[in-house]
């Protein structure tokens, strides 16, 4: 378990002062300057020692990540652009840091922003999140005239501006390009890849695209160096990951934790466990909507980190746990998420555009059970189909709940159909 | 230049193009239909779909750059599987109405799904339908069959500069749609239903006619404006039925205007089929012999001096030449090509030439357009200064009216003085010529016509000194000619002839009763009124102007019709084919001048058209050179005298009505009430 004086968010849950005083008192903002001081390779250095990786969904190294951008300009300034539109289902923990701890956000912004070389950042928030984007907007002002962010951002010498820039609403614009897409005023539609943003991103400069929580952890690394990072965790899933727990617990909620942390821990000691206790246990989508679920018997020793997920053929993804007891419809469960992904499918690639629809009518008839057992392959087929064949990773995030719940319940489903059937016949 | 193996063999291909293109040099046909050579990469029908050895999934090669090294499979079961699903995907919304789809039988959907379809569908749900859009005359959509590749949207976008349609909705919902229920005008919106992958955008004047396989497919070159776009004529027995685009990257890449796509409706309108000759003020119906006599009749014992002749927009270099040799022969010099009276020196061969060339266009960074609408007189070259523009680092000027080319353009001024002030150096944009590496002037019929357009013409060759636009390997003096029989009659010197008189004389002598013979060589654009008492003979295709004035008309050939050399604004000589028979008791033009001159005691030294062939390629070599441009030397030409502060008057008042052709056509006058009528008003509007 999380010793307390390992915690990097502090305010989580909004008891102290969001505003720059409560931050300052956390130790936010807490000679900025010495951590720029240490010049541009020192603190990517330390990052990557850190092993930490990106927070958003994929797990990609984010030390890495920042060394791909150009150490020399060729004339186009560099960006960071920081992703707030938090839409993933069951997904809180960008959320409670833009509001109770904003300032943890903007400072990570800056120094990561200056790591890059970047000349500016744009914090891209979800439309949905109106007080979140008040309180943002409230603590860049607050920094703009602390003289921590703008001309000579902390006395450093260095000039760094953070934009705020709300979104409309997409869940596409959460994938980084349509991010980009959207910040430059267009339809949010995904670009091809190559080139990637660090090549050609925001107003075809090079641009870096990351998580709240990837930006917002990188000051307290750099502080307490990148072996106290490291050491939390287990090898490759260091450091410590906000969770995001809803569904069939006792007590839901967003809590900061080690990595690694066993599933089965994290829900007894932080939720109250499930609800009816650990046998009233169905399933649990561990990473957020688009990975694929897994059955209570892997739940019950599976560690809460990237790779060890990825073992059981789901994945960490943006860490948001959705717990379905017994009591829950678990084919119409996943008929909701299909229903999800169809509507926020953008439409540009033809597996996902006409893919997403398919699988979504076909779970519906599946929750009646109204199909033959046959069309289960049909539907696997046509996952199959749309996974790694679209520009970006929507595809795979529709196709992947549908695998899981064949792959884990297909006995489920084949009963209903039975019963269908039957009941069909007997009329 | 990367190394790199496809399916197993190994080639070396050009660094910065995609695997796509890399596939299809080392052999392989690879799938699409998002992907165009000529549009922007879209991505995102992932029907390219090819292994990328060490790659984690399949990559869309159309967007995929080559790299040193990389192993590429495009056969593999992982890419077949990959494109079997995607094909799948498409089919699953797509209606399955093949046997009244317009497409059919040259659709891409249906050519693939042979190789990628199921031979029956596994999608047992409810089809998605999308209401149809109205796209003006020219398009028909049945959006219901759209596979949203974007195309559509991207060529309107790029190529033809109208931004008018885009995507609505998201996922499922996406309809390519305008904004807002706009009608598409453009003058290359044709090109969308040819580059529409399946029977969403078909041809709205083509509808349900024929299957492309029960037509003749003859390759030609268009008339419908100077550029001479490359076509193929597709005919079915004594009708051409459609007009369709061939790829020449020199001229109109692979696109085409619409009129000239679409005004062949007008061939079968208002057509001279057979001889007439006026009978107490009326046109009667005669036979050739009776015609022909008629004309000797009228002719014989006139002095050369009393005679004279016009050649239209629409006459062919072989025709030209025989009227030319019979008029030498009846002792007559005046004679003229320029039935617009516009002042090209029939001296100097770079007056009268686009000396850039088309595709030099493409290497220009400084333009300035001098009294020319190009949008409207020449749409494919107009589309070349917007992808030249796209490209970025170009600079335009314009001295006319303040119109929209579909680029951004800095407007000098309107009047022939502002011309005057760049030649001088006086103006800014003079600057800008001179520091530009390769400068244009393009020189429309607006400027060059009326009474200051040898003035102007003088003007702009002043300014070429000025601003130094011919230079080693570059010529930047430009003319835009409108009409596709201008260049050919110039080059073989349909003008006046010694002490003869030029179209304006011409009409003058008739008036004051001083010219007695007119003969119109399918010339109706000039002011008929003024031929006075004159004996006219019409010999032409269609009942215009030319032959209500006729006291004889002889029928003629369209150039559907007729082989014949038509040389382009370029200067570059092509031969149309003949697609079809001429109609009814018309006859080839160069077949009625020889019968004619036989008639007249002049018979002409040729018996059939290879001879007369021989002899104009003698007189005329740069003719012989077909498909290539002949660069024409640099002298001096134009007239002098200073430019008055008089504004250009443009040679065109409406793109789809140009011409005798056009004129009679039903869907370019559709095509008037739709994009023009609105704009310019027709008189009874409001």
């Amino acid at each position: 378990m999380l010793k307390d004086q390992d915690r990097i968010f502090l305010n989580l849950y909004g008891q102290d002062d969001w505003r720059l005083a409560g931050a300052r008192r956390r130790g936010i903002w807490d000679n900025t300057k010495d951590l720029l001081a240490r010049g541009r390779d020192a603190i990517i250095d330390e990052v990557k020692k850190s092993d930490l990786r990106g927070r958003g969904g994929a797990g990609f190294p984010t030390g890495l990540k920042w060394s791909f951008m150009p150490k020399q300009s060729d004339g186009r300034p560099s960006y960071l652009v920081v992703n707030a539109d938090e839409s993933e289902p069951g997904t809180c923990k960008d959320r409670e840091i833009m509001r109770f701890d904003p300032h943890i956000l903007l400072e990570g912004s800056l120094v990561a922003g200056f790591a890059m070389g970047t000349v500016a950042t744009y914090i891209y928030i979800r439309g949905e999140f109106y007080n979140e984007a008040v309180h943002l907007q409230h603590a860049i002002d607050e920094a703009y005239e602390a003289g921590l962010i703008g001309k000579n951002a902390c006395g450093s010498g260095y000039d760094h501006d953070i934009y705020l820039h709300r979104g409309a609403g997409a869940y596409i614009c959460g994938e980084e390009t349509a991010l980009l897409e959207s910040l430059e005023g267009k339809k949010g539609l995904p670009r091809l890849k190559p080139p990637f943003p660090a090549a050609v991103g925001l107003y075809g400069c090079p641009t870096t695209v990351n998580n709240v929580e990837s930006i917002a952890v990188a000051p307290t690394i750099l502080r307490r160096g990148a072996a106290w990072f490291a050491a939390l965790g287990r090898p490759k899933n260091t450091g410590t990951k906000l969770f995001c727990i809803s569904g069939h617990v006792n007590k839901p909620c967003t809590v900061e934790e080690e990595m690694g942390i066993p599933l089965k821990e994290l829900l007894e000691r932080h939720c109250g466990g499930v609800r009816g206790g650990w046998d009233n246990l169905l399933a649990v989508i561990p990473g957020g909507a688009s990975v694929p679920l897994i059955p209570k018997s892997i739940c019950d020793d599976v560690l809460m980190d990237f790779d060890s997920l990825r073992a059981v053929q789901s994945g960490l993804g943006t860490a948001a746990v959705i717990v379905m007891d017994k009591s829950t419809d678990v084919v119409d469960a996943i008929a909701r998420l299909s229903h999800f992904y169809m509507h926020e499918s953008c439409g540009q690639c033809t597996p996902c555009r006409e893919g997403t629809g398919w699988m979504y009518r076909m779970m519906q008839r599946m929750v009646r059970g109204q199909a033959e057992v046959g069309e289960i392959d049909l539907l696997f087929d046509v996952t199959k189909q749309i996974e790694g064949h679209t520009i970006c990773a929507l595809g795979d995030a529709a196709a992947w709940p549908v695998q899981g719940l064949i792959r884990h319940f297909r006995p489920e489903v084949e009963r209903r159909i039975r019963e269908y059937s039957a009941r069909k016949a007997a009329e | 230049m990367p190394k790199m193996t496809i399916d197993g063999i190994e080639i070396e291909v050009p660094a910065g193009i995609t695997v796509l293109q890399a596939c299809e040099m080392a052999g392989k046909e690879i799938p699409r239909f998002c992907y165009h050579e000529r549009l922007s990469v879209a991505g995102n029908c992932r029907m390219c779909l090819v292994e990328q050895e060490k790659a984690p999934k399949p990559v869309a090669s159309c967007a995929m750059p080559v790299a040193e090294g990389m192993v590429i499979k495009t056969d593999s079961p992982l890419v077949k599987k990959a494109r079997q699903g995607v094909m799948e995907f498409l089919l699953i919304n797509h209606p399955l109405d093949c046997p009244i789809c317009d497409q059919g039988g040259e659709c891409d959907l249906q050519d693939q799904a042979m190789a990628y379809g199921h031979h029956s569908s596994r999608y047992s749900e409810q089809k998605r339908a999308i209401p149809d859009k109205e796209f003006g005359p020219i398009v028909k959509t049945i959006m219901t069959r759209c596979i949203q590749c974007t195309r559509c949207i991207r060529f309107a976008t790029e190529v033809a500069g109208v931004e008018v349609l885009g995507a609505t909705g998201r996922g499922e919902h996406m309809e390519i749609t305008t904004y807002v229920e706009k009608t598409i005008n453009s003058e290359l919106s044709g090109n969308l239903a040819d580059i529409c992958p399946v029977g969403a955008l078909t041809h709205k004047p083509y509808a349900f006619i024929f299957r492309p396989w029960e037509l003749r497919k003859i390759q030609s070159i268009d008339v419908m404006d100077a550029v001479g776009s490359a076509i193929r004529i597709d005919a079915r027995g004594g009708e051409v039925l459609r007009v369709l685009p061939r790829i020449n990257d020199d001229v109109n890449e692979e696109w085409l205007g619409d009129k000239s796509r679409y005004a062949i409706d007008g061939l079968r309108r208002q057509r001279l089929d057979r001889p007439y000759l006026r009978v107490n003020g009326k046109l009667k119906p005669v036979t050739w012999p009776e015609a022909l006599d008629a004309i000797a009749g009228r002719v014989k014992g006139l002095q050369g001096t009393r005679v004279a002749a016009i050649a239209g927009d629409f006459a062919d270099a072989e025709s030209m030449f025989a009227l030319k040799g019979l008029m030498n022969a009846l002792g007559s010099p005046n004679l003229d090509c320029r039935q617009d009276g516009a002042a090209l020196d029939p001296k100097a061969r770079a007056s009268w030439l686009f000396n850039s060339t088309i595709a030099g266009i493409e290497k220009a960074d400084a333009i300035l357009i001098v009294g020319s609408n190009p949008r409207w007189e020449a749409p494919v070259l107009n589309a070349r200064i917007r992808k030249r523009y796209l490209r970025g680092g170009l600079k335009v000027g314009v001295i006319g009216p303040k119109l929209d080319l579909t680029y951004p353009y800095q407007h000098l001024g309107q009047t022939g003085d502002v011309l005057g002030q760049v030649a001088s150096g006086a103006h800014s944009f003079a600057e800008a010529l001179k520091n530009a590496k390769a400068p244009m002037l393009i020189l429309g019929q607006g400027a060059l016509r009326g009474p200051e357009g040898a003035a102007v013409l003088g003007t702009a060759r002043k300014l070429a000194d000025t601003c130094d636009l011919v230079r080693e390997d570059w010529n930047g003096f430009n003319v835009l000619q409108v009409a596709a029989a201008r260049v050919g009659g110039m080059e073989i010197g349909f003008v006046p002839q010694a002490n003869g008189r030029d179209v304006a004389g011409i009409l003058e002598g008739a008036s004051k009763g001083e010219i007695d013979f007119v003969y119109l060589l399918g010339a109706d654009e000039i002011d008929m009124t003024r031929l006075g008492k004159a004996f006219v003979v019409y010999q032409g295709h269609h009942g215009d102007a030319g032959a209500h004035r006729a006291d004889v008309i002889l029928p003629g050939a369209a150039f559907t019709e007729k082989s014949g050399i038509y040389v382009n604004t370029e200067g570059r000589a092509q031969m149309a084919e003949s697609a079809i028979v001429p109609l009814g008791d018309a006859k080839e033009d160069w077949a009625i001048l020889r019968a004619l001159s036989e008639k007249l005691g002049h018979t002409l030294p040729y018996d059939t058209l290879d001879e007369l062939r021989r002899a104009l390629f003698k007189a005329a070599p740069n003719l012989q050179q077909l498909g290539t441009v002949v660069p024409a030397g640099w002298e001096s030409f134009g007239g002098s005298g200073t430019l008055t502060a008089r504004a250009f008057q443009m040679p065109i008042a409406n793109y789809y009505m140009t011409d005798p052709i056009s004129r009679a056509s039903e869907t370019m006058a559709k095509c008037t009430e739709a994009f023009v009528a609105p704009i310019t008003g027709t008189g009874t509007h409001g």
